[in-house]
């Protein structure tokens, strides 16, 4: 009895330690991460770093303007929701609603499998295989583009879209699904018409998740946008993001530099952006598990 | 004459008006469970029908054969003829569709759709097509009428059906399920997950449904059944035991399993 009171404050002061651990790392990075980009600030008006358009981090005098990166990352990211928004909830649907209980799983970890391969192989496979042929069809000058990126960002996406409105579909009550069958209409009109709208908010939630999973992701974009950062004038010319910027020049930034910080500070931007969108989508996904 | 099994013999004793429903030697099953042990009985047109037993009789199994809701359910089958309107709709190859229209049904909970008491009773009429604002509000004023429910949601049609109480969560289930004009409206214990004022409420406006509709309410409430049906139909694992206009049944039932059950010797 009283050697069981010992081993659980053991296993209590390990998993304590842990979860502070964590949140002590969070904790640390955040403090670092602000603590090495604030001071570009004293130098470059914040006005002027967040909407110049024009980005010479190496040339005399240097420019921070990351107003074309982040034009870049939102092409790219909205793009990538519209690949992942309809696909990943038509999939949610499918499992829910369409497919015998038998297949749900089979479905269910491919998506998973999806979410699982690294994201140096989407860039791989769109370098040698989508791109070239994205080239073709609409007869580009390269296929490396903000299209192609969207493209590929929309299928690494579609999981996080797909689970998350997957079990807000789950979560609607089947009494729905019966007074509506009761009442004449077919399994198509009841998932449009009664559990779609009744998955609404989990669904939402899906999407902004799977947008921060855009906007953050780094090795696919580097690999397949083009990387040139100037304002992109269409979907269809190639584009740079805000985290292949911070990817690309950090070996050549002397550290403690202003172009040092200048990196920093839009890992700073884009890590307000992801902790925002992450913060409502895991809100709303939390109300949507309860039932709420 | 010698009658061979004991349903025909009673449902003789059912008045001989055209009924809306003949159930001919239903069987049901669940996998290999035989939930429903063959079934013989006329369901009047314009009365209310209590299908009253205990739990896991197969009450509530036997009222989603009349609309085929059961088919939801994997490994669900039944076997044998119910007729409606010239119609065996165990035929497979029937419209559910058609005939979910005629046989509306009402749950156990109230179960109104997360979106306005207006669009809850227009949503039948809409997936069958009727469009247009004024028709609707039409449609959608008789049934919360004839559900006794209009004079208390007149004002906020508008706002969500969740803010209406219970019974009126029910009250409102019932007009959707009236919205579409069946001519059979399946009750399923509508009343268990209510308060004695708001049954009270529902079981009057089951009486006053029967002018003008067909009702098949199940109920393990013997009082309800009592109260509400012209006829009740004792079922008991699976079995039909006694069916008799609901005094009859009441006051001199033939069955001594009807008289234990009314003595309350199970449940």
């Amino acid at each position: 009895m009283k050697k069981r009171g010992l081993a659980d404050r053991v296993v209590k002061v390990i998993t304590w330690g842990c979860a502070s651990c964590s949140l002590l790392g969070l904790g640390l990075i955040t403090l670092f991460l602000f603590r090495e980009a604030v001071p570009l600030f004293s130098r470059v008006s914040f006005g002027g770093f967040l909407f110049g358009a024009v980005w010479r981090p190496t040339s005399d005098p240097p420019s921070f303007g990351i107003l074309p990166m982040v034009a870049g990352s939102a092409l790219v990211t909205f793009g990538a929701l519209l690949v992942a928004v309809p696909f990943g909830i038509g999939v949610a649907l499918f499992i829910g609603e369409v497919l015998p209980q038998g297949f749900r799983d089979l479905l269910k970890l491919s998506v998973e499998i999806l979410a699982g391969i690294p994201s140096v192989v989407y860039g791989f496979f769109g370098l040698v295989v989508v791109g070239p042929w994205l080239q073709g069809v609409l007869g580009l000058p390269t296929g490396q583009t903000a299209l192609l990126a969207a493209l590929l960002l929309g299928v690494m996406a579609l999981p996080t879209v797909a689970s998350v409105a997957e079990d807000a579909v789950a979560a609607v009550p089947d009494s729905l699904r019966e007074a509506s069958l009761a009442l004449g209409a077919t399994p198509w009109q009841t998932m449009w018409r009664v559990v779609l709208p009744a998955a609404k908010s989990g669904a939402f939630a899906g999407v902004l998740l799977g947008m921060g999973r855009a906007i953050g992701e780094t090795m696919t974009v580097l690999m397949v946008s083009g990387n040139s950062p100037v304002w992109p004038p269409s979907f269809l010319s190639p584009v740079r993001t805000m985290t292949a910027t911070v990817a690309l020049e950090m070996a050549e930034a002397p550290v403690g530099g202003l172009h040092y910080r200048a990196l920093f500070a839009v890992g700073g931007v884009l890590f307000l952006f992801v902790l925002l969108l992450n913060l409502v989508g895991e809100l709303v996904a939390h109300r949507v598990r309860r039932g709420a | 004459m010698v009658t061979k099994t004991r349903p025909v013999e009673v449902n003789q004793r059912i008045e001989a008006e055209a009924p809306a429903f003949r159930v001919r030697n239903l069987s049901f099953f669940y996998g290999r469970e035989k939930v429903l042990k063959g079934i013989t009985m006329d369901i009047p047109r314009h009365r209310v029908t209590a299908i009253m037993g205990p739990s896991g009789c197969g009450k509530s199994t036997f009222l989603r054969v009349l609309n085929r809701l059961y088919e939801r359910i994997p490994g669900a089958k039944a076997t044998g003829e119910v007729w409606l309107d010239g119609e065996n709709i165990l035929d497979p190859r029937l419209d559910v569709v058609a005939l979910r229209r005629k046989v509306g049904m009402v749950f156990q909970k109230p179960n109104p759709f997360p979106k306005s008491i207006f669009d809850n009773v227009a949503y039948g009429p809409r997936i069958h097509g009727v469009r247009g604002r004024r028709k609707l509000s039409f449609i959608v004023e008789r049934a919360l009428r004839q559900a006794a429910l209009w004079d208390e949601v007149k004002d906020k049609l508008k706002r969500s059906a969740f803010d209406l109480s219970g019974g009126q969560q029910q009250r409102l289930c019932i007009a959707r399920a009236l919205a579409v004009e069946p001519q059979v409206l399946l009750m399923d214990e509508p009343t268990s997950a209510l308060d004695p004022a708001a049954t009270a409420k529902i079981e009057e406006l089951v009486r006053t449904l029967s002018q003008g509709f067909t009702v098949v309410i199940v109920t393990h409430n013997l009082q309800q059944a009592a109260r509400v049906s012209h006829h009740t139909a004792f079922l008991l694992s699976g079995e039909l035991v006694e069916y008799a206009p609901t005094e009859e049944l009441f006051t001199r039932p033939k069955d001594p399993r009807t008289e234990d059950y009314l003595t309350g010797r199970f449940s």
